[in-house]
């Protein structure tokens, strides 16, 4: 069948997407080094121009192009949206850390870009491959960006370790596919559901597939025990890569999660619900066991997001609309409160110094009260206090999955939020209790300080007033599942 | 219900946390008198909006009063529901009342980053007030939680030595408490079908097993807030290593909170099960009693003591509570509001040598009266009161608790009643070692008697503590009606 104009309108955001980054790839080679700012606000104008597209095409039901090779629906439109706005905070926050260190190139914006690409594509996806190609143009940028400081021997072992580990992950999830094609016959994920839902399929292939495939979301979600190479990752890339690496691409990953397991294999609920729940009880008592340990605050944050994934998790294993809308609330907030935590480390680094021990933190408050306080939100969103978003994400994924009569999972992941807070109490201590190590004043770019205030009383408002994104969240997931 | 025309909870809620923002904002080290004064305007403004409540109350019903009612977050039914009442509104008058002491406690002691100290105080204060306004659980639970993050750096800057494993681990034993409550009310949540009306709750039937689950639930909570033995031991810690100002807040409010918790939510909604463990809290609360009085009795620091000496009286809270008496639990709470103003009170008097010695040992003292005449005779009135004297404040609750104890079971009564011996040694004792006697050492003998900011808090307190036990009745007729209306309903099994 030729595509027709419908077909393109569905896909208007990633075609401009495509055309801007194309451009933007170009025009780079001609820009001096001292014009690299122009690269940058064509980044920021290329992605400002794709949200508002985005925001201009919603269609109220799900529209399937391109013989169902992707849909565009309310859960694609409000997850694009808000990657466009993480990529967007996360490049203001790196800009003066990357021009300290070289890595404020044509290169940086380009992979971050066709990195946002892969996302977008992953978020509409609606047929095995799509999911796929989306998931190769996400990881290969990142694996390039982790590598992006070629000097640097962590960053390289980081990005080995990173690459050849996700390279294992998508060769079991293509494995996991091509059962699921052997058993269902479609790679199509409404043709595949249909075909589940009447019982086609031998049910040990299916069985088989399910597994590989719920062992591939893993690895990309970063939950235990497929969690390795997150804090490698964390640890090793620039801070920069690592706020990257660690907002926008959990949007997609959760898209991902609900498009395969609900719109491709919803009739499985009771085969994949059962590994999600051995998946969300060993990252979170994993991640928050190991979090405890440790002295180098990126990794911590590493450890925190395997916790938080789990928590994920157990909105999405609820295997109910109001499940996957608490989810998709959880990871929206998650990610909004990880670009403001990293964006404060980003802010504590300066020329030639790496600030990335829990120490360095000590005595942030005498240092800059207002950039203390925003960590401090950070740090109790994450902890899930009242009144701070983490609260409500955590309070909607528990009663998602009480709904489902879960009581002594919810027990035990409440026990291990108690944990977690104690290692995030503890970057509070350091900051307001301790006396400071370095006394360098804070000065950062009149950008990055605006949009980092924005962002760290935005989890306080969202934590007063949670209604505008949880209804969002609830309407996307119902006009879309 | 009662409605009104100016939403006064709201405003106490609201008036001391943006008056706190406010101090955080125009507070500049260099000059912190600016934000003494901001604050204590914002303190005394937060005390005047809540004498509308005490004025305006009406004694003769049990139902909320003053009440606000909108949708907060309704993807899960929550509101924005305030309301008090007998049981309630007293300790938003009291807590608003001792915000006031708080800020001029502060004065001229605290001189490193005051703004932040006076802002986390007056925001706490705020969210006090909305944990005894709150009639939606949600709304509860988030003030309930929010109040620990003041407070964690409050003890965390402004503490002594040890203050940092003391404010860890003040919060994490109060966070492992409201977790478990956070389960239990999304299960009722559930069961109640969709609604986090507290109001809901008590009307819902469940059955035994459930109501002990929930009971246990809450009970993890509220007993490591209140403190009950054994999960006390944060207390002593806590309070030790906090400043004056925080040791106020926590004895003689925040305290309170877990016992309130009780009434509000472990006896309405799981009445049977109430009854199935009132052995255990009973139990509980005479370990709190004469254990800690005796752990009292041997401290060495003076604000260990006085920690020791708030469990045990609230020991004699709780024990009131679970006695199902209509006097016992009027007792109880008249106990909560006194030993607000008595433990206040002790804390600001050891705070007032504390700015002086810079020592809490009760060995670094003696002969104080020597120096300090004026204080001697506040501090001792103020023993007295922690001595359960009559004509004080202390007496009363204790006395009605003990009474009501006795028509229950003479032994339970018996044992409550040694409180007066022990209360009376360990805090008299103390006094006798700190205040009488010759000179000890030459730090004391050039002590300062108080001065007039100090005399104007002692004297305040001093007159709240000889009112209230001296004239109760103000006190107990606000509860009545709302004290009877909840023993009713936890007489009627939800079997």
């Amino acid at each position: 069948m030729i595509p027709t104009f419908a077909d393109y309108f569905a896909a208007l955001p990633e075609i401009v997407l495509l055309g801007m980054t194309s451009l933007i790839l170009i025009l780079d080679l001609f820009l001096k080094d001292h014009q690299r700012n122009t690269t940058y606000l064509l980044t920021q104008f290329a992605l400002l121009l794709t949200a508002v597209i985005t925001v201009f095409t919603v269609q109220g039901r799900p529209v399937f192009a391109f013989n169902g090779l992707v849909v565009d629906d309310l859960m694609s439109d409000v997850l694009k949206v808000m990657i466009y706005l993480a990529v967007t905070i996360a490049l203001v926050y790196v800009r003066a850390y990357n021009a300290a260190r070289g890595l404020f190139t044509g290169e940086f914006f380009t992979l971050a870009l066709f990195a946002t690409l892969g996302m977008v594509v992953m978020v509409s996806a609606n047929h095995f491959l799509t999911l796929y190609i989306g998931l190769e143009l996400l990881s290969l940028s990142l694996y390039a960006m982790v590598a992006l400081q070629r000097d640097s021997a962590r960053a390289t072992e980081a990005a080995m370790k990173y690459f050849v580990l996700g390279a294992l992950a998508s060769g079991m999830l293509l494995y996991g596919m091509s059962m699921l094609y052997g058993a269902t016959g479609s790679l199509d994920l409404e043709s595949v559901s249909a075909a589940l839902a009447s019982g086609l399929g031998s049910s040990n292939v299916l069985a088989f597939g399910l597994v590989f495939v719920v062992a591939g979301i893993a690895f990309k979600l970063g939950v235990a025990p497929f969690h390795m190479w997150v804090p490698d990752v964390y640890q090793g890339a620039p801070t920069s890569v690592t706020l990257f690496v660690g907002s926008a691409p959990k949007i997609a990953a959760f898209a991902f999660t609900l498009r395969l397991l609900v719109n491709g294999m919803e009739p499985l609920v009771a085969d994949w619900q059962g590994m999600l729940i051995v998946l969300a009880v060993a990252s979170m008592v994993l991640g928050n066991l190991a979090a405890i340990a440790q002295t180098n605050l990126k990794r911590m944050l590493a450890y925190s997001t395997i916790s938080h994934m789990g928590f994920v998790l157990l909105g999405v294993l609820s295997g109910s609309l109001n499940g996957y809308a608490s989810a998709m609330f959880y990871v929206l907030v998650y990610v909004l409160t990880a670009l403001a935590g990293f964006g404060v480390i980003l802010l504590l680094s300066r020329e030639g110094f790496e600030s990335e021990e829990l120490d360095d933190l000590k005595g942030l408050n005498r240092r800059s009260p207002w950039f203390a306080f925003i960590m401090l939100l950070v740090m109790f969103s994450m902890a899930g206090v009242p009144p701070l978003a983490g609260f409500f994400a955590k309070l909607s994924v528990l009663q998602a999955a009480l709904q489902q009569g879960l009581l002594w999972l919810v027990v035990l992941a409440v026990m291990m939020s108690l944990i977690g807070a104690f290692y995030y109490l503890r970057v509070v201590k350091l900051m307001y209790f301790d006396d400071p190590q370095h006394q360098e004043p804070i000065r950062p770019l009149g950008d990055m300080r605006m949009m980092l205030s924005a962002n760290g009383v935005g989890l306080l408002l969202l934590g007063v007033a949670p209604q505008p994104l949880l209804t969002l969240c609830m309407v996307a997931i119902s006009h879309s599942m | 219900m009662v409605t009104s025309q100016l939403p006064l909870l709201t405003l106490a809620i609201w008036v001391p946390i943006v008056f706190g923002l406010a101090v955080l904002a125009v507070g500049r080290d260099a000059a912190p008198s600016n934000a003494r004064w901001l604050a204590l305007i914002g303190a005394v403004a937060g005390f005047a909006i809540t004498v509308p409540l005490m004025t305006g109350f009406d004694t003769s019903t049990a139902a909320l009063q003053f009440v606000e009612d909108r949708p907060w977050v309704p993807a899960f039914n929550i509101r924005y529901q305030l309301g008090v009442d007998g049981i309630a509104m007293p300790f938003v008058v009291l807590n608003s009342f001792m915000t006031i002491f708080v800020v001029v406690a502060a004065w001229e002691v605290i001189t490193s980053r005051v703004s932040q100290y006076l802002a986390a105080f007056l925001i706490m204060s705020g969210l006090i007030n909305g944990v005894f306004a709150a009639a939606d659980a949600i709304l509860f639970y988030v003030f309930f939680e929010a109040m620990l993050i003041p407070m964690y750096i409050i003890i965390g800057v402004w503490g002594g030595p040890n203050r940092v494993y003391a404010a860890i681990k003040f919060f994490l034993y109060t966070l492992l408490g409201s977790l478990l409550t956070l389960v239990a009310l999304i299960y009722l949540f559930y069961r109640s079908e969709g609604s986090f009306q507290i109001a809901d709750y008590h009307m819902l039937p469940l059955t035994l097993q459930e109501q002990i689950l929930i009971f246990l639930a809450f009970l993890m909570a509220f007993a490591v807030k209140v403190p009950m033995w054994p999960v006390h031991t944060w207390l002593p810690d806590a309070h030790v290593e906090a400043p004056t100002g925080g040791s106020v807040v926590l004895a003689a409010i925040t305290l309170k909170v877990g016992a309130y918790g009780f009434l509000r939510f472990s006896l309405p909604i799981a009445p049977d099960a109430s009854h199935e463990l009132a052995g255990l809290i009973i139990a509980l609360s005479l370990i709190a009693v004469v254990y800690i009085g005796l752990v009292a009795l041997v401290q060495a620091d003076m604000k260990k003591l006085v920690a020791y000496s708030s469990i045990a009286h609230m020991g004699f809270v709780t024990l009131g509570f679970f006695m199902f008496e209509p006097l016992s639990v009027e007792g109880g709470i008249v106990q909560m509001i006194s030993h607000g103003f008595i433990s206040g009170a002790m804390f600001l008097c050891i705070g007032v040598l504390y700015d002086r010695m810079h020592s809490r040992q009760i060995a670094d003292y003696g002969g104080v009266v020597n120096r300090m005449p004026t204080f001697a005779a506040f501090f001792l009135l103020f023993a007295m009161a922690n001595a359960g004297l009559p004509a004080t404040s202390g007496f009363v609750g204790e006395f009605m608790v003990i009474l009501g104890a006795v028509q229950v079971n003479f032994w339970y009564a018996f044992a409550a009643a040694t409180t007066l011996i022990l209360g009376a040694a360990y805090t008299l004792w103390m006094y006798k070692r700190v205040v009488f006697g010759d000179i000890a050492n030459h730090h004391v003998e050039e002590l300062q008697d108080i001065n007039r900011r100090e005399f104007l808090m002692l004297a305040t307190l001093a007159f709240c503590v000889l009112a209230m036990g001296l004239w109760p009745a103000p006190v107990t007729d606000v509860m009545h009606a709302s004290v009877d209306n909840l023993l009713h309903h936890v007489a009627q099994s939800k079997l």
